[in-house]
């Protein structure tokens, strides 16, 4: 390892080595440092499928037109308005040639096969998913000649008037280091994974959260950048949460313990009690919601109640439904009362209304005179086997991050740009997303933000 | 609970994959797989047999070893497909053959090539096994044409029925919910799939051998061994023609036919079988059935003889040699013949068999 390099790239995933690439093909010598082990490199980009590109005119692998315009409306909706839209439309305009420079880069897509997502016309899908895309980003930048280290965490960023000097390193085997870069693209992703952090905005309750991904997102880069004087940007106090199961690992359970049967039962905290309108919205915005949700009920545990009649209605799932024949024996095995439960589920099925089930569309079954209400998809709950899945709040990212222009340089306090500090990723994706998400959009600011900081951290280096 | 810790594993997996779904587009199997909520003895078997073993599943999966999913699809399928082999080995009294197949085949192709050794030995004066003999019939002066037609004859129908009726046994377990016979158009696109190995690819990237990169180069030396091999048969096939059709008897000319096909099948067999032992050697153990190793080893070395002793009776058939290397190269073709249906030749039959399963599933879904 040489001891300066023109450019020096923080974090491992998608964003990070679409900067290496980037800067690496802009003629810059560059290190990659990821914190995390081999396998786990990558952060949350291990986990994902898809990336949201806008494109004029239906591909191989995309079955219509997705014009920046329709990007932009929907970015408004999930965002409810909190996005910068210089910044926005600046990244949806990138994205469309970002679909044609990962295939560049190695990356392959497939056609929209199965699964339960209708992304086929906004999507592209990753041929083997995020670790393949992974693995392809990773093969390109190291015979390009990109330095790759693991393990490697940072302990500290010698910054000095908004200018990065050097980062101190803190190897298993080798030891502390100090590596000076002429530009640092700063990819490292967001804390979702320090619950200590997390404890700060949640509580006690953050004990209970399930991470989604690797135990290494810690934040610690976005913190020190933070602390030494970057504009902030996001609510520090949002993450993006689903309803996981509940006996899934404390982290890295990646999509696989996902639950998307919400419309077809009821939804019952610890008291055995409904607690939200399971009929509410389609996918995705369901799917979205009920990580908070299960978040404020207490103990931050809900479970998914319905019957036999639905089981082969949603995909199969990693861990079973637990059953019972009668509804007391399954609140049993849930350790909930039965008779509450049982109370919960009478009230239930006589609220609901004759109606002609369609879950593809806001259908007209629906309960009356019961609070909440199910809006949509109400049936009786009445054929056994009983069953249910246990859920818990599934962490997927948080909002905080770094202000970025849109060269993806840093804004320091005050509004001046840093004169050789970019972000990407995760870490500046508040900038665009302030909240909510639309599929596939947290790969598109990493390759579209990515690609521009290694091309603007070279440039730099070069002058 | 299945039958096998092999099968209970294969359904732990499936679950997890099913589950999950990233690869669908690399191969078969997971679009197969998702086809099903549950999975039989049979289905694990059907998934298992369709697998190429071409590792992009193992490389590309966030849960693969050391996430505590361990997710192995590669090995496990491997495994469970070697098991498969025995289970549905006819007459199920031979199917210990595959437990210690590397034994069973090296001590079958010893015997088979010294028997041959020791029968011109003691049917022919030593001045005919060590003489120079050119011209047609050159051959049968050692082992009259005939007795060599009917020898081969009854050991190639012999290995063709036990094959029947292990890939029988195996259709029936794969075959529900559609069963019944395979129509021309599934067949006729798995005849397409196997011949260009389709599945062998990685879903385009590639496949993967010793480490986490598409370099591998076992579908290349694949299609030349299996090619060879073709080319092979069909030059004794033809040769058997002009036997009996023309009158013509072998050696033939280097230009002719015969010889010509079987020249290129054996250089094919020679490289091909060199290039897949390499593989084999070099391929990284997490993605391996270690217990496979004899089987492997074993079926490569028999196609290997039999190219390397068919050109150098090519090459020597006008020397001394010829006697010598004309029983040692019946000696382990016969061995290949007989050990056909208890080595790894049989992946090739129920890899077909899935294939045209899995083409069927791909209609009656469409």
């Amino acid at each position: 390892m040489s001891s300066k390099y023109d450019v020096l790239v923080i974090g491992g995933g998608n964003a990070a080595l679409c900067a290496a690439i980037s800067a690496r093909r802009g003629g810059a010598s560059v290190l990659v440092l990821e914190g995390a082990p081999r396998f786990y490199r990558g952060g949350n980009t291990r986990h994902t499928r898809n990336m949201r590109c806008a494109h004029d005119a239906a591909t191989e692998i995309l079955t219509g037109p997705y014009t920046e315009e329709e990007f932009w409306e929907d970015l408004l909706r999930v965002t409810g308005g909190q996005t910068d839209e210089v910044l926005a439309r600046h990244m949806i305009r990138e994205s469309k040639d970002i679909l044609n420079w990962i295939v560049e880069q190695g990356v392959r897509w497939q056609p929209s096969l199965g699964g339960t997502l209708s992304l086929g016309r906004t999507n592209s899908f990753f041929l083997g998913g995020g670790r393949a895309m992974l693995n392809a980003l990773y093969l390109t930048a190291e015979r390009l000649g990109v330095e790759v280290e693991y393990d490697a965490e940072v302990t500290d960023l010698v910054i000095e008037d908004g200018m990065f000097l050097a980062a101190r390193l803190k190897r298993p085997v080798k030891g502390e280091t100090e590596i000076r870069a002429t530009s640092l693209v700063a990819a490292a992703g967001g804390f979702e994974a320090n619950i200590e952090w997390l404890k700060q905005y949640w509580g006690e309750a953050a004990d209970n959260f399930l991470i989604r991904g690797t135990p290494y997102n810690r934040g610690s880069i976005l913190k020190m950048l933070l602390d030494k004087g970057v504009q902030e940007v996001g609510d520090p106090t949002q993450c993006h949460a689903v309803a996981i199961d509940a006996r899934a690992p404390k982290f890295d359970g990646g999509i696989i313990t996902r639950h998307d049967s919400v419309v077809f039962g009821i939804v019952v905290n610890k008291h055995a009690r409904r607690f939200y309108d399971e009929g509410e919205d389609i996918w995705p915005k369901r799917y979205a919601i009920w990580g908070r949700l299960v978040a404020a009920q207490p103990d931050q545990i809900a479970y998914i109640v319905f019957d036999s009649t639905v089981v082969t209605s949603f995909m199969p799932t990693l861990f079973p439904p637990i059953a019972g024949q009668s509804v007391a024996e399954l609140a049993s095995k849930l350790e909930l009362d039965p008779a509450a439960l049982e109370k919960t589920i009478t009230e239930f099925n006589a609220a609901v209304q004759p109606g002609t089930f369609d879950h593809t569309i806001l259908d007209d079954c629906r309960t009356e005179g019961i609070t909440p209400p199910k809006t949509h998809w109400a049936r009786k709950i009445e054929t056994p086997p009983y069953l249910a899945y246990p859920v818990r709040p599934g962490i997927t990212f948080t909002y905080l991050g770094t202000r970025v222009n849109k060269e993806a340089r840093m804004l320091m306090k005050g509004g001046k740009p840093s004169a050789n500090m970019f972000a990407a990723g995760e870490i500046m994706a508040g900038n665009v997303l302030g909240k909510g998400y639309a599929a596939g959009m947290g790969m598109t600011i990493g390759s579209v933000f990515g690609r521009i900081a290694g091309r603007e951290a070279a440039k730099h280096a070069r002058n | 609970m299945h039958g096998t810790r092999i099968l209970d594993e294969a359904d732990r997996l499936m679950t997890v994959c099913n589950s999950c779904r990233y690869c669908e587009g690399l191969c078969a199997v997971f679009p197969a797989m998702e086809m099903r909520r549950a999975f039989s003895d049979g289905d694990l078997n059907y998934l298992a047999n369709l697998c190429h073993a071409c590792g992009a599943c193992y490389v590309d999966c966030q849960f693969s070893p050391p996430h505590e999913f361990s997710v192995n699809v590669p090995k496990t399928l491997a495994v469970a497909r070697a098991e498969s082999y025995a289970a549905y080995a006819w007459p199920p009294a031979l199917s210990g053959a595959f437990a210690r197949n590397g034994l069973v085949i090296s001590v079958i192709a010893a015997l088979s090539m010294a028997a041959f050794i020791l029968g011109f030995a003691a049917l022919n004066d030593r001045n005919v096994l060590l003489g120079v003999h050119t011209g047609p019939g050159a051959f049968y002066k050692l082992m009259p044409h005939n007795a060599m037609a009917v020898l081969f004859s009854a050991a190639f129908l012999y290995a063709i029925l036990a094959l029947v009726m292990s890939v029988r046994a195996f259709w029936r377990d794969i075959g529900a919910p559609i069963g019944g016979r395979a129509d021309g158009g599934s067949m006729f696109q798995a005849i397409r799939d196997a011949g260009e190995l389709r599945y062998l690819h990685g879903g385009g990237v590639g496949c993967y051998n010793e480490d986490d990169k598409p370099t591998d180069r076992r579908k290349l030396y694949h299609h030349l061994t299996f090619y060879g091999f073709l080319l092979c048969f069909a030059a004794t096939s033809v040769a058997t023609l002009y036997h009996y059709l023309l009158g013509r008897e072998a050696p033939y000319p280097w230009w002719d036919l015969p010889v010509v096909l079987g020249t290129l099948g054996g250089i094919g067999l020679i490289v091909g079988p060199i290039g897949l032992f390499t593989a084999r050697m070099r391929r990284d153990p997490v993605l391996l059935d270690e217990f496979s190793y004899g089987m492997d080893v074993g079926f490569i070395a028999m196609l290997f003889l039999t190219g390397l002793t068919g050109m150098a009776l090519l090459v020597l058939r006008e020397t001394a040699a010829m006697g010598p290397l004309l029983a040692l190269h019946l000696g382990a073709v016969f061995a290949l013949f007989i050990t056909m249906p208890y080595g790894k030749f049989v992946h090739g039959i129920y890899r077909f068999a899935a294939l045209v399963r899995y083409a069927q599933e791909r209609r009656t879904a469409a």
